[in-house]
């Protein structure tokens, strides 16, 4: 372990962190709602113990081992969690405890979008536009963000890229460096935020709304800046850009780089992951709104409208509602929530378990039925014409019972502080999963959840956004042993 | 610059080290093997793509279209010619390299050009490991021979014993030992550690020295570094592979050559190949064969084998047994380093060796020739000033004031025929070859920029 230069990258990832708290001085300024103070203590805290972290080991060598990027990663997470948290807690308006201010933080930057807060709408706008940008920081990973600008990241920076971006294969680099891999990313990803913004603007949003909601629309997030969440604009155009926008940011972003650099649409439609992830989408939305039409539950005129945009929002685990999904008759909710589990792409905003490890569990189960017919044949998995190795299929299998274990384990620690069964099941999906919202008291926040579970929640929402392994390695002998 | 390299093998993954090393190039690998892919991402910044090396496809999935040199390294002749004629074909690739091992395609000139095949330069790492050695055998006591403006200069590397008579002396003394020659002490390396050589600087017993000199004169230079062996007469060569078979009858008819193979079918065809040499069936770490063939006898014995573990062990045995010198064909940096120091009086690394001359092909500059020094730490380098006083960096100038880069110097220029040692008030002409040494190879953009190709 080099303890130097892990010391050395969290003390700068720190400072370049702190930045981050002086737009919302500015928004502070603008619409004047003394919040400034707040942010401005945050900055200053941020990055003196970026400094102090930083200094004693400034002249430290670059090589960053695998197991460095690892700690790097995990540390660097945990710490942006807490220190995001500050000017929060510091505020006087929301007067939030220590926990929710955490809680609140580390819901922004892992893109779960479940909160603690109510009387959104009354809450000083700087504040407001704070979480909807630790969304967005979070959406991309920060860390990519790091890579991206700071040069001195580059050798050891895949390391590092590695244990942030999701899904299983994790080797297709977009270019041969590694900086200009994650400068590509965060340009579609920013190309992707301006066109939404944009479109919601267009919509009838103003401007403050529109750059808000296109952040964490973009981070498939779900932090919204009212307490009716989309809903409150209760504008169809808004909600089909909205359709649109978590679609998009659920698919793997080398698509669309790919599409971008070479002006053809083909890369989509020649991945098998997408594809996928299209058939899902489409017969998830289409079970809900079927079944919605069935039920006369809702006598709203949009009801097609209203059961995709849910479908998208909640599949997509990006959590923006428009009505209160959680009554909805019959299996709806719970097949929304189960939806949740699959999440979106890999290498995408969303969260989940990713398609491409469903769609690989798929193709065993098929292997394993034609097995019985044909016991001596030779069967690969396959995606498309080629073969997918041994070792991701593995590797998915052993991410997909990890994600059970620690969810049966999550279930059961909710349960034992108090909830009860359908509260503590989509309290953890929606956790775990990145998603936001759940079923039951946690339909509308965690505001009413006892701390024990708030902090249960946090670590839900660590694992789920750093794909579990990242931070789980750390806690087995092997990583520590020499 | 956008380099596209094919086959991750010995020198295919040490070429990606070096190039991705230097900040402006974007490296990327091709191969089939995935699992070594792998490990040389998680080491290198680069990118991978697995696939067959010589399949459009690929090469279009590796950014074969906006790529500005291609470097076929794999180990079959014939997929490196057609990646480069795909390449050249379909991709429009400006520069094309291509690793060729059989001597056959080599013997063809007219073979490769724009019309047949278009490979720009043809590299055969066991050519050049092969002139090499027959360099250092020709020049008993050097450690590396590098030849400059077509062989009429050459850079030595020697280790100094205590038998030379400059050895405890100022270098200023080398004028008074042997007055008529031109020559000059390039760089010195004392305990692992680079030093400036200037006039005062007193040569130690141990130091690597690396001299520059007119090739008529390296023997009186060699003599003041250490005491000069006497000429290579019997040599040993262990391992009758292509490396070990193209030495054989390089010097067979000037030496007296035994080569060991250890497969009969193998030495079968060798023994064919080869006119006056013996060819001799068994291993060569067994002590009786080798008492047999008068070990203690031998001049030098040479380890040329493919694996470098085995050439360590039966170099060392032979040295125990009396050969006077013991060379081993050895790839890993930190295994080198190991022996050369103690036992085994030289260390080969074709890697390095290969590097230096595809180096050249690749660098910004007019760049003729580059030799990999020290392992790659340092480079020698030769380049074309072109240009003329008023839009050269260089030309028209005196050396002292050329802005050269921190462990940079300027050793030696050659214009014509005509070698001259580089003095500080030494003024560089328009067509001069300019003989470089850099100790810090991150400086290698800025020295690309005094050398351009062209200049308008």
């Amino acid at each position: 372990m080099n303890w130097q230069v892990i010391q050395r990258i969290v003390g700068l990832l720190l400072m370049m962190f702190s930045i981050t708290m002086l737009p919302p001085i500015i928004i502070s300024l603008l619409y004047e709602d003394n919040a400034w103070a707040s942010f401005l203590f945050g900055f200053f805290l941020t990055i003196f113990s970026g400094l102090i972290i930083w200094l004693p080991a400034r002249h430290s060598g670059n090589e960053l081992r695998l197991r460095d990027g690892f700690l790097v990663v995990a540390l660097f997470w945990v710490v942006l969690g807490i220190f995001g948290a500050s000017p929060l807690y510091f505020s006087s308006q929301p007067n939030m405890s220590l926990t929710d201010a955490i809680f609140e933080s580390m819901s922004g930057l892992t893109t779960t979008g479940a909160t603690v807060l109510t009387g959104l709408d009354f809450l000083p706008k700087s504040i407001l536009y704070y979480r909807q940008q630790l969304q967005w920081l979070g959406g991309m990973g920060i860390i990519v963000l790091a890579v991206a600008v700071l040069p001195m990241l580059g050798i050891g920076g895949m390391q590092l890229y590695r244990a942030e971006t999701p899904g299983p294969i994790k080797d297709n680099k977009l270019t041969p460096r590694i900086t200009e891999t994650a400068k590509a990313l965060w340009y579609v990803y920013l190309i992707f935020t301006i066109l939404c913004a944009c479109g919601y603007y267009l919509a009838g949003m103003n401007t403050f709304d529109a750059i808000c909601h296109a952040f964490s629309t973009v981070a498939i997030g779900g932090f919204s800046t009212h307490d009716l969440s989309i809903g409150y604009f209760n504008n169809t155009a808004i909600e089909l850009i909205g359709i649109f926008f978590m679609f998009a940011a659920g698919i793997n972003f080398s698509l669309h780089f790919f599409t971008w650099r070479n002006k053809s649409f083909i890369h989509y439609f020649s991945d098998h992951e997408f594809k996928a992830y299209l058939k899902i989408i489409l017969s998830i939305s289409a079970f809900v709104v079927i079944s919605l039409l069935l039920s006369d539950h809702l006598d709203n005129k949009n009801i097609p409208i209203t059961g995709i945009f849910h479908a998208v929002s909640i599949a997509t685990t990006t959590g923006f509602t428009t009505t209160d999904f959680a009554n909805w008759p019959g299996a709806l909710p719970i097949v929304l929530i189960l939806a949740s589990f699959i999440g979106g792409s890999a290498g995408s905003t969303a969260g989940g378990i990713k398609v491409i490890r469903f769609l690989l569990i798929y193709k065993q189960g098929v292997r394993e039925i034609k097995r019985l017919v044909h016991p001596n044949a030779e069967i690969p998995v396959k995606l498309g014409n080629n073969a997918v190795s041994y070792r991701i299929v593995d590797a998915v299998w052993g991410f997909f019972s990890i994600y059970l274990i620690i969810f049966g384990f999550m279930l059961i620690a909710m349960m034992m502080v108090g909830l009860d069964q359908v509260t503590a099941f989509s309290a953890v999906a929606a956790t775990l999963n990145n998603l936001g919202p759940g079923l039951g008291e946690v339909a509308n926040g965690f505001m009413s959840m006892p701390n024990s579970a708030k902090w249960i929640a946090i670590v839900g929402m660590l694992l789920g956004r750093l794909e579990i392994f990242t931070l789980l390695v750390l806690f087995t002998p092997t990583f520590w042993r020499h | 610059m956008k380099i596209l390299i094919l086959g991750a093998g010995q020198v295919g993954s040490s070429a990606a080290e070096h190039l991705s090393r230097e900040d402006s190039n974007d490296v990327t690998v091709v191969d089939t093997r995935t699992d070594i892919l792998r490990e040389l991402q998680d080491r290198l910044d680069i990118r991978t793509i697995s696939g067959h090396a010589s399949h459009p496809d690929v090469l279009k999935r590796a950014g074969a279209e906006d790529t500005d040199i291609v470097i076929a390294l794999t180990d079959s002749d014939e997929t490196n010619m057609l990646a480069c004629q795909i390449s050249s074909t379909i991709f429009n690739i400006e520069t094309k390299v291509a690793r060729i091992r059989s001597a056959a395609y080599m013997r063809t000139e007219e073979l490769f050009n724009l019309e047949a095949i278009p490979v720009d330069f043809c590299l055969s790492p066991e050519q050049l490991v092969c002139d090499h050695i027959e360099q250092l055998i020709h020049y008993p006591g050097a450690l590396q021979v590098l030849n400059f403006a077509n062989g009429e200069v050459c850079l030595v590397a020697a280790k100094v014993n205590k038998d030379g008579s400059l050895v405890g002396q100022k270098i200023s003394a080398l004028k008074e030992h042997i007055p008529n020659t031109e020559g000059r002490i390039a760089a010195i390396y004392r305990d692992g550690q680079s030093l400036q050589p200037e006039g005062d600087t007193i040569i130690r017993s141990g130091d690597e020295v690396f001299f520059i000199a007119a090739k008529k004169d390296i023997r009186a230079f060699m003599s003041e570094m250490r005491k000069i062996d006497s000429p290579v007469r019997r040599v040993l060569i262990a391992g009758g592979g292509h490396i070990g078979v193209r030495l054989a009858s390089a010097l067979e008819d000037t030496n007296h050559v035994k080569i060991i193979e250890r497969n009969p079918e193998r030495a079968k065809i060798i023994s064919e190949q080869l006119n006056k040499a013996i060819v001799l069936v068994g291993d060569a770490a067994d002590e009786e064969l080798l008492l047999e063939e008068d070990i203690d006898d031998v001049d030098i014995f040479c380890a040329l084998t493919n694996a470098e573990e085995a050439n360590i062990l039966s170099a060392m045995l032979a040295k125990r047994m009396g050969a006077s010198k013991v060379m081993a064909l050895i790839n890993r940096p930190t295994y080198a380093d190991l022996v050369e120091a103690g036992t085994i009086d030289i260390a080969v690394s074709p890697k390095q060796i290969t590097i230096g001359s595809l180096l050249a092909y690749v660098r910004g500059g007019d760049v003729v020739k580059v030799h990999s020094l020290r392992r790659g730490a340092a480079e020698a380098i030769e380049a074309i000033a072109h240009g003329s006083n008023k839009n050269s960096p260089v030309v028209g100038k005196k050396i002292e004031d050329i802005d050269l880069p921190h462990g940079c110097s300027i050793v030696t220029i050659v214009r014509g025929e005509e070698v001259i040692m580089a003095h500080h008030d030494t003024v560089i002409e328009q067509d001069d070859h300019v003989i470089l040494f850099l100790t810090d190879r991150r400086n290698i953009v800025h020295l690309e920029k005094l050398f351009p190709k062209d200049i308008d």
